[in-house]
Formats: structure tokens, sequence, C-alpha cells
């Protein structure tokens, strides 16, 4: 059985149809990359996968391990296994990191019928896991994300996906706004994670981050519909070409 | 025909008048205090309960909110004074020196006067009116406002109250905890105190005003506080009155040169209150943090209202005034700073923040400026709005579920305010209490 199954999905936001007829199966220990210019609807995806209010959707329908995903609210859905790392995380003042942590860890593990994780050991977790993805104390001891640069906030998302251990991540442009040093400690928290039980959606503009994160497959998105699926290849394919091929056909 | 206008008094108004000419001859001190009262009666009985044309007032009309006026308390009994062991829940396990007043009158029983302190002095209003204390004579009605009706109410009823005095240079570690019970019964108290902090003192004064649930009654609390040169007060308020309860409570305080003041107010229960501050900053190098966190819900009514005169150069003043509103809740914040023409120098800073959790709760906030020096930094903010969704959606996202997520948020929102009380005790008992008014909510 397939982890993701995506069938013709049409979703609108404001009335403005944004994916129009989407397929994607995504199987246990995957990972796909999907590419595609800007405004294709990459982000879109993530979004709804994750659960976002604000879209619509028209058709189709989302599988998400054999149950329909739209009959689960956003955090049912991480309970589930969804972990959306965001392309722009937010701050959020006046709410410690460690107690966003552990309140998002104990509540995943409550709704699963797991025991909550005593307080050494879940410092002890997270402590592990902060210092391979080169995050310090001080970073933990702050409101999430307050202050954290740019760089910073997307290796928190990476630590919150190692601690929650997701069955499906899905990347939404992990990669922008940072240098090669913390592109590299992303890939590797990535790659620590790949597992025959886990699978990853990595959602990018640029192959640069491929490099790192070797995808199994690649999909083009564009006009809010997969237009061509490929090997690793065609990652390299489309970094020389462009996206120019895959927006006439879309439009057509 | 009688072409004069005969000012309507409503059933409270005849109400007051009454209890005050019955309670006049034995309500406590000699005939300077009782002439003190007259006077203080007569500001009353020109303007009546103020109204919402009164613009001091607009948003908490005392004359509509305020049917009908209960008979003074009388001197509480076993029971209440038993009922009032108990109480005081919202310091939680802080270590406070308690001085405890059932239906408005001091109960020695309950308090601890043991082993006070050196430099400092605590007794009763009633006992020092009825000694002519001359720190008392020297103090009293000097600081409040005499034209605000709620204070001339309390001027010209007061009963009983706190007295405290603490000598220059005295540092006082255990919090003074005034605690204010109402017991079961509809009546009104009117209590009043005088803290005399000398120079270069330390003082934590804890302020809370609590009761039953069920019961109708009205409390007007007014404190006069004076903080000496270079002293160092932290003063809390902690409003947990009964659903039922309307509560009128002033402070009005005078700050001295180099000193720090901070001033905290936590409004979670009565059904109306007003809560008013009234700070002088009369020495120059002031540094003072004037805060609030207001968590309402159902049908309540909260004012928060601070005038804030700096007077004298340099000081500096950090205001922040947090609401959380639900149901079909009322939040009032009414904030004015003035900077006098001597005040040169000035860095005030206010900010107020509402955060509505219903689509009719209702949020009024009013900050002010005035403006009499050339040489000052001053500025003030006022949001009022939802819970970000969009924050809402990331912690739902990690899988927190939505009620949750609110309470962490909302913790975070007033979290900000509360953080600014020093003590680290009454900080987790205040945090501990916004949690479980979160409870509530989401059961």
């Amino acid at each position: 059985m397939a982890l993701l199954e995506i069938k013709n999905l049409h979703v609108e936001i404001d009335g403005k149809e944004i994916l129009k007829g989407l397929d994607l199966t995504v199987n246990a220990g995957e990972v796909h990359a999907i590419m595609g210019p800007n405004g294709s609807g990459k982000s879109t995806l993530a979004y709804v996968l994750a659960g976002k209010e604000d879209y619509t959707r028209t058709a189709g329908e989302v599988l998400f391990n054999g149950k329909n995903l739209f009959d689960m609210a956003p955090d049912e859905r991480a309970a589930a296994g969804m972990f959306l790392a965001f392309q722009y995380p937010l701050e959020i003042p006046g709410v410690a990191t460690m107690t966003f942590l552990r309140t998002a860890l104990n509540a995943q593990r409550k709704k699963r019928g797991d025991a909550e994780l005593s307080t050494p050991e879940f410092i002890k977790r997270v402590r592990d896991l902060a210092g391979k993805l080169g995050i310090d104390q001080d970073m933990l001891r702050r409101a999430v994300n307050v202050g954290f640069s740019g760089g910073e906030k997307k290796r928190n998302e990476i630590l919150q996906m190692a601690l929650l251990e997701p069955r499906l991540a899905v990347l939404d442009e992990t990669d922008s706004g940072l240098d090669i040093d913390a592109l590299k400690i992303v890939a590797d928290g990535v790659n620590s994670l790949r597992s025959p039980q886990r699978s990853f959606v990595v959602i990018t503009h640029y192959q640069r981050l491929l490099s790192y994160i070797v995808p199994d497959i690649v999909h083009v998105l564009s006009g809010g519909r997969i237009v061509k699926t490929g090997g690793k290849e065609l990652a390299l394919e489309l970094e020389a070409r462009g996206y120019a091929e895959y927006q006439e056909e879309a439009a057509a | 025909m009688n072409a004069g206008v005969t000012p309507i008094k409503t059933a409270a108004e005849t109400a007051l008048a009454e209890a005050f000419a019955q309670a006049r001859e034995r309500l406590p001190g000699d005939d300077a205090v009782t002439a003190q009262r007259d006077v203080a009666f007569g500001v009353f009985a020109r303007q009546g309960l103020p109204h919402r044309r009164v613009e001091e007032w607009k948003y908490t009309d005392l004359r509509a909110l305020m049917r009908e006026a209960k008979p003074l308390a009388a001197p509480p009994d076993a029971a209440a004074k038993a009922q009032a062991k108990s109480a005081s829940a919202l310091v939680g396990d802080v270590e406070t020196r308690r001085l405890a007043f059932v239906d408005g009158a001091f109960v020695a029983e309950l308090s601890d006067l043991k082993n006070l302190e050196q430099g400092l002095t605590v007794g009763s209003l009633a006992q020092a009116l009825a000694d002519g204390d001359p720190v008392l004579t020297a103090h009293l009605g000097k600081l409040a406002p005499s034209g605000d009706v709620a204070v001339a109410l309390n001027t010209a009823l007061m009963g009983d109250g706190a007295v405290i005095h603490i000598a220059a240079g005295a540092t006082i570690e255990r919090p003074l905890h005034l605690s204010f019970v109402a017991s079961a019964k509809p009546a009104a108290t009117f209590v009043r105190s005088l803290i005399v902090v000398e120079r270069s003192a330390r003082a934590m004064v804890i302020e809370s005003h609590e009761g039953p649930p069920a019961a109708d009654y009205q409390a007007n609390a007014a404190i006069e506080l004076f903080v000496g040169d270079q002293a160092h007060v932290d003063h809390v308020k902690l409003v947990g009155e009964g659903a039922e309860a309307l509560h009128v409570s002033t402070l009005a305080a005078a700050i001295g040169a180099r000193a720090r003041f901070n001033s905290f107010s936590f409004v979670v229960g009565g059904a109306v209150v007003r809560n008013q501050l009234f700070l002088n900053f009369d020495g120059e190098a002031t540094v003072a943090g004037i805060r609030s966190a207001t968590l309402i819900k159902g049908r309540q009514h909260a004012d928060t209202t601070l005038v804030a005169n700096h007077i004298a150069a340099g000081c500096q003043s950090r205001e922040v005034f947090k609401a959380v509103l639900d149901d079909e809740a009322h939040g009032v914040f009414q904030g004015r700073i003035i900077v006098r023409p001597h005040a040169q120098k000035t860095d005030a800073k206010m900010m107020t923040q509402a955060l509505l959790l219903s689509e009719r709760a209702e949020a009024d906030n009013k900050p002010e400026l005035e403006i009499f020096a050339d040489d000052v930094q001053c500025g003030h903010g006022a949001t009022a709005g939802a819970l970000d969704d969009e924050l809402k959606f990331y912690l739902m996202a990690r899988g927190i579920p939505a009620a949750e997520a609110e309470a962490l948020l909302i913790q975070a929102f007033l979290g900000e305010a509360i953080e600014g009380i020093e003590h680290a005790g009454l900080r987790e008992a205040l945090m501990d209490r916004v949690a479980a008014w979160l409870k509530a909510r989401a059961s």
C-alpha cells in the first residue's frame, strides 16, 4: 500500500484554482522531489497536505496510510505521521522552544496511545539531536524562532522533524535562504532519518539541494499538475534547461 | 413654578446618601476626620455616580452598572472568618505576611503580626483613626484624587484598612499581603489603606480581593502609597472577586527620586471591575514598570484606568496592559501619560493589547499622551485582535490540538506582562492561575 496517494486533486484559494488535477503516489521509504517554477502550486500542495484552512478542495482525494486525509485536523495528521517543514517558519513570542517541542511530542504520543516522555529523557533527546544539527543550547532556551536567523529557523524545523519522527516529511523549500554549510547540515539531518518506513517529499526550486538529498523520483509540477516524472537525472536536466518547456505545456 | 433643575437620584445614589447619614457618627475618627468625610461626601452628592457622559468613566457607566447600593457590611461573624481562613488562592504558595480583612474589617486572628521585621510597623486603619495616629494624619487623603467619585465615596465611608510604615533603609523580605475577603453577605465595604515606604527602603505589597461566587457584594478599596527617594517597591493587585461582585479600587502613589517602582494588576474575577491607578513621579530618575493582565469571560466588565503623571525630570516608565476577552466580556483600558513642563528627558512607553477570543467580546482602548516638555521620548500603541491563525496552524501542524494551541498562545500573550513581576513564586502562581482559567475554558 502506498503511504501517500493523491488522485486528481483540485484545490482553490479565494476562488482561484491552483492545483488542477494533481496525481502523486509516494511509497514507504521513497524520497520524491517536486520541482517547478514559481506559482506552479508547490507550496499549496505542502499546505494542503498539512491541513491549512485557507484552501478549498473542489475535487479529488488524498489517502494517507490508507485513510482519507481530509477527515483529519492538522494535529491529527501530525499524530498520524505527517510533517511539514515550513518554507517560512513562524516566530512565536512568549512560547519557549523547549515547551513547544515537549507539548508537540507529548500531544502526538498521547494521541497514539504512547506514554509521555519523562523530563530528563526528553531533554536528553532534544540535546542530542540539537547537537547534531549545530543548534546551541541558547537557541533552545529562547522563544520559538524569535531572533533566529533564516538558517537557524530552517535547522529548527529539521530538529522538530527529527524529534517527532514522522512517516512522511514534506520539506517546502527548506533550502531557500541557506548557505552551503547550513545546507549540508540540513541535508545530513534529513539523510540520517531516511529509512525503509519513512518517506520524504522534497519541494525545491533548485537542483542544488538534491545533490545532498538524492531523490528516488523527481517530478515537475507546473500549472497545478505533475507534468513530468523521472529519475534523479531529471533534476540536472531541469537545472540546465529551465522550466520553460513545461510552462508552455501546462498552459496548452 | 420651580425653575431649578432637580437632579434625579438613582436608587443607588439615594441609598448611599442614607447609608452615609446613618453611619457618619459611628465611623472611626475624630472631628477632623469626620469633616474630611463630609467634604468627600459632598463631592459625591454634587456629581452623583459617574456615568457615560463623564469622560473618565465613559466606558464604565457606574450609574447604569450599579443598580442598587448594598448596606454597609456588618463586622464579620465567626462563620465569615472561618470561611476567609482558606481564601487567598491567588497568591499560591508564596510565603507572605498576611493581613486579613473580612467584609472590610481587619481580623487580627487571621493575620500574621508576629516577629515584625525591624523597621516595619503595621496596624489597622480603624485603630489608627481612633488613636489619631500622626503618620495617618500626615498622609491620609493627600494623594488620592479628591474629585474622583470612587475615591470620594471611599474617603466618606472608609471603615478599616491597613496602615503600614516602613522605616528608612529597611528591607522587608517577606511580601506584605493585604488579603481582602468578602463573605457570602450582599454588603458594601469601603477599605482604605495607607502605606508609607521611607527613603531607601525595600518592600513588596500584594493586595488580593476575593469573595464567594454567588454573593453580589460591592467592594471599594483604595490605597495611598508613598515611595521615598531611592526606595524599591513592588505592588501587586490581584482581583479575584466572585462572579457577581462589583469592585472599584484605586491605587494612588507618589514616587520619589531615583526609586524603583513596579505595579502589576491581575484581574480575573468580578462582574464589574474598575481598577484605577494614579501615579505621580515626583522625584527625578525613577524607573517604573506598570503592567496588567486581565482575563475575563461571560458578561464580565473590567476597566483599567491609569494616569501616570511625570512631574520630575529623567524618569523612565514602561506600561504594558494585556487583556484576554472571551464570550461577551468587555475590557476597557484608559491610559494617560502626562509629562509636566519640568519633566524633561522623560522616557515613557505604553502598550495596550487586547486579545478577543469571541466575536461578541469588546475591547475599548484609549491611550493618551499629554506632553508639556520638549525633550522627551514618549510613545504608545494599542492593538485589538483575534488569535493569530497562522501561529495556531503552525502549532497544530506539529500535533498540538486546537484548544491546547490556543492556550499556549494566550499564555504567551499574557506572559509578556506577567514576566515583569520580579517575584518568581508569584509569577508562577499567576501563570498557574492563567492555565486554570484556560483549562476551564476548554472544558
